[in-house]
């Protein structure tokens, strides 16, 4: 693997791959130029072209970089997991452009300061662009409302509180009216606390089994059904991260039908797990929300071919050893995700889920659009943000080949079925894999 | 992908045999008899002038409390020592752990002592099976109760005192009452129960006590306990905690007792000579009247005397199978 720092000036041509942009209907075999950073031609080579690097993508799919609302680089405060170099690294690895990273980091990401700090150094490290969100509410407390405007002007592109309760309604009425005030986005992940208890499964005949904390699904339903009631009182853009269960599909899918702006994502790996995959308390299958029933399963995988869920998001949460090297209970929940991040997801176009163009919508298009970034496409002239995709080629996924510091992972031993070839950010090389 | 092994998996070494011991369920009917059997050899053990038998001569077991029970581990203690083994009994409270040491850490310390078997009880559910998964093949793993998910040496020994004064389990009605939610006591029973073909197996109590999906693991549920208690031959009390009246489980323990609480009337609905049991400690006026507890159809002080005995069993069967692992992957 070659993680060469980038190289704004070079030169590249990729050749005789498939050339893949929903926003241009573009899906054919062609070669692409980059120069100065920008995507020069799709077709024929521009006047005086020539080549610093080639790249023969024969029988592989040059995509728009993945752009990922919600992925871990802990730092600050966490470098024990990751750190912003390590898993923008990752990112770039995985044929992610741009990131989204949630403010649960420590200091939470409620001031200019820390959403300064955190793009200053994922421009350093050069593999990636990382997107903070800020906080929703100061400190993530729940109490008082964070300087929102600020964080935008900082460079959040949206607000969350994440899983972190706001008991009281009226302080979140107040935070989706500010918000909306200045049409920040605002990224849930709806979850009521009280009958969601920690180092739990979804609550059903696994968790009855083996004696573990059970959390319904009404913990998700719940506090989903406050958030849309609210966001149909503020009309605040509202956005829904890493759904569950089918009943949240049906209450998003109605949100939109009376034409809410609300938006849903899953992450990849609720797609493939379900709750008696824990059977052994394998704590690298301790995920929040949890894993939950193959009907809940069938539910989001329906919910992504409709588009009721428009959006695939990795969920990246890498951690320590030691952060897993417990009794399942009490081991820290999460994935470090990037690895089987398009792999697990281009496994939908393999079995005719979706077509390549409705993958590369929901991986990349939707997401950029959905923050109001000028990613997710090839346009000429636009940023080379793009990924080349081999789509044959398949690789056992093992912690020596995971690029992330963060090794968690229960796909591990797992035959992936795709690998992501070469990345290039802004035109430069973030990636090549060898 | 790769899931761990099941305890139930676990805990057999490849000719069957006990290695460790974390679970109940899966566990076949010879082996749950095999038990019981070894069991019974082992209660004149303690009528002995000297209440002795050597067959863990030269062992070290190490009782590895993280939750405070004075009266398993007391029991855990007696049935080593009358096996003739060395024990160590670790206070958690002030060991290691508290001061930030991880449970693999002090884990790997204690082997490093040539500890022989882990007696472990932990407040989160799979703890010891945790435990087995990453010590040494010399070293057995015992099970003393883990969260809500099992307490098979307590179960075990409900099975041996229902032997002992049942007989054929194929022709008993046994009824598990009270707290089932957060019984790791009645999910081993099920599954000791069920494994030793038991006539039927019901739990009873109020919706709030009894995991919806219970029946998945082969009992009836009942709500009512004139229903529930209709012509049983075991009635088994549980431990119900005051706490679970401040967590909104239950309005009152006055409600409780009314509704579930084990009477002489409510008694009346069995069979004439059924049996009640209780693992201990009982809370009389709440889960079960004094009259109840004391009359002569109680046979919850016999559980106690018989819990020496079939932990005595547990520990030698999981040493043995054990050794012949060790043995073979060069362990010992």
């Amino acid at each position: 693997m070659d993680f060469s720092r980038p190289n704004f000036n070079q030169r590249i041509v990729i050749r005789n791959g498939r050339v893949i942009d929903p926003t241009q209907v573009l899906d054919q075999v062609a070669d692409i130029y980059i120069a100065d950073g920008l995507i020069s031609n799709i077709g024929n080579a521009p006047v005086g072209f020539k080549p610093d690097m080639e790249f023969d993508a024969e029988g592989m799919l040059v995509i728009p970089g993945a752009v990922d609302v919600c992925a871990r680089v802990r730092e600050p405060g966490q470098t024990q997991k990751g750190n912003i170099h390590s898993e923008t690294h990752a990112a770039a690895a995985a044929g992610v452009t741009h990131l989204c990273c949630p403010p649960d980091t420590n200091p939470v990401i409620d001031t200019r300061a820390v959403a300064a700090l955190i793009q200053e150094r994922a421009y350093q490290s050069g593999y990636a662009h990382v997107m903070p969100i800020g906080a929703l509410t100061k400190g993530l407390d729940g109490q008082q409302l964070s300087e929102m405007h600020s964080l935008r002007e900082a460079g959040c592109i949206g607000v969350s509180q994440l899983r972190h309760p706001v008991k009281d309604a009226q302080v979140l009425l107040r935070c989706l009216e500010y918000a909306s005030t200045f049409d920040l986005i605002v990224f849930f992940q709806s979850e009521e606390q009280s009958i969601s208890p920690a180092g739990g499964v979804h609550a059903g005949p696994t968790a009855t089994r083996l004696g573990l904390p059970g959390i319904p699904e009404c913990a998700e339903t719940i506090a989903l059904s406050r958030d849309l009631l609210l966001v149909e009182q503020t009309g605040v853009r509202a956005h829904f991260g890493q759904i569950s269960c089918a009943r949240s599909v049906e209450l998003i899918a109605t949100a939109q039908a009376k034409g809410l702006p609300v938006t849903a994502d899953v992450a990849v790996h609720q797609l493939y797990l379900t709750d008696d995959m824990i059977d052994g308390f394998n704590s690298q299958y301790h995920v929040r929300p949890p894993a939950r029933t193959e009907a809940d399963r069938q539910a989001l995988i329906d919910g992504v071919k409709a588009g009721v869920i428009s959006v695939l998001c990795s969920d990246h949460q890498p951690h320590e050893a030691a952060a897993k090297a417990e009794p399942f209970p009490t081991t820290a929940a999460g994935i470090s995700a990037f690895s089987h991040f398009l792999p697990l997801s281009y496994e939908f176009v393999r079995t005719g889920v979706l077509t390549e163009s409705e993958w590369v919508q929901r991986i990349a298009m939707n997401p950029a659009l959905l923050i109001g970034l000028d990613a997710g496409h090839l346009s000429m002239g636009s940023n080379a943000n793009l990924c080349v995709f081999d789509p044959n080629e398949s690789w056992k996924l093992s912690r020596d080949n995971m690029v992330s510091q963060g090794k968690n992972s229960p796909f591990i031993g797992r035959t992936l079925h795709g690998r992501v070839k070469l990345t290039l950010k802004d035109g430069a090389l973030s990636y090549r894999h060898s | 992908m790769t899931p761990k092994t099941p305890p139930h998996q676990l805990q057999l070494n490849e000719h069957g045999q006990l290695r460790h011991f974390l679970t109940t369920e899966g566990l076949s009917t010879e082996l749950l008899t095999e038990i019981l059997d070894t069991a019974e050899s082992f209660v004149s053990v303690g009528k002995q002038a000297v209440k002795k038998v050597p067959l863990l001569r030269g062992k070290t077991v190490v009782n590895l409390f993280f939750e405070a029970s004075t009266r398993t581990r007391t029991t855990f203690e007696l049935a080593a020592k009358r096996l003739s083994a060395d024990v160590l009994n670790i206070d958690i409270s002030t060991s290691a752990t508290s001061k930030g040491e991880s449970l693999m850490d002090m884990l790997w310390n204690l082997e490093a002592m040539d500890s022989d078997m882990f007696v472990v009880r932990h407040q989160a559910s799979g703890a010891p099976h945790f435990i087995a998964e990453h010590v040494t093949p010399s070293v057995a793993v015992i099970n003393a109760g883990d969260g809500r998910h099992a307490h098979p040496t307590q179960a075990m020994l409900d099975m041996y005192t229902i032997r002992r004064h049942k007989g054929d389990f194929a022709k008993l009605n046994v009824a598990i009452v009270g707290d089932v939610l957060h019984s790791r006591v009645a999910r081993s029973q099920v599954h000791a129960l069920r494994g030793l073909n038991v006539g039927e197996v019901r739990v009873i109590g109020p919706k709030t006590l009894i995991p919806a999906d219970f029946e998945g693991l082969g009992a009836k549920i009942y709500y009512d306990m004139a229903k529930g208690l209709k012509d049983v031959d075991v009635v088994i009390m549980l431990r119900l905690q005051k706490e679970r009246m401040q967590s909104a489980l239950l309005p009152s323990e006055s409600e409780f007792y009314r509704l579930y609480g084990l009477t002489m009337e409510k008694l009346a609905f069995a069979k004439p000579d059924a049996i009640i049991m209780h693992p201990g400690p009982i809370n009389r006026g709440v889960e079960i009247e004094s009259a109840v507890a004391d009359c002569s159809r109680s046979v919850i002080l016999q559980q106690v005397n018989y819990g020496i005995a079939v932990r005595m069993a547990v520990l030698s069967m999981a040493m043995s199978g054990q050794t012949e692992v060790a043995a073979q992957e060069g362990g010992v």
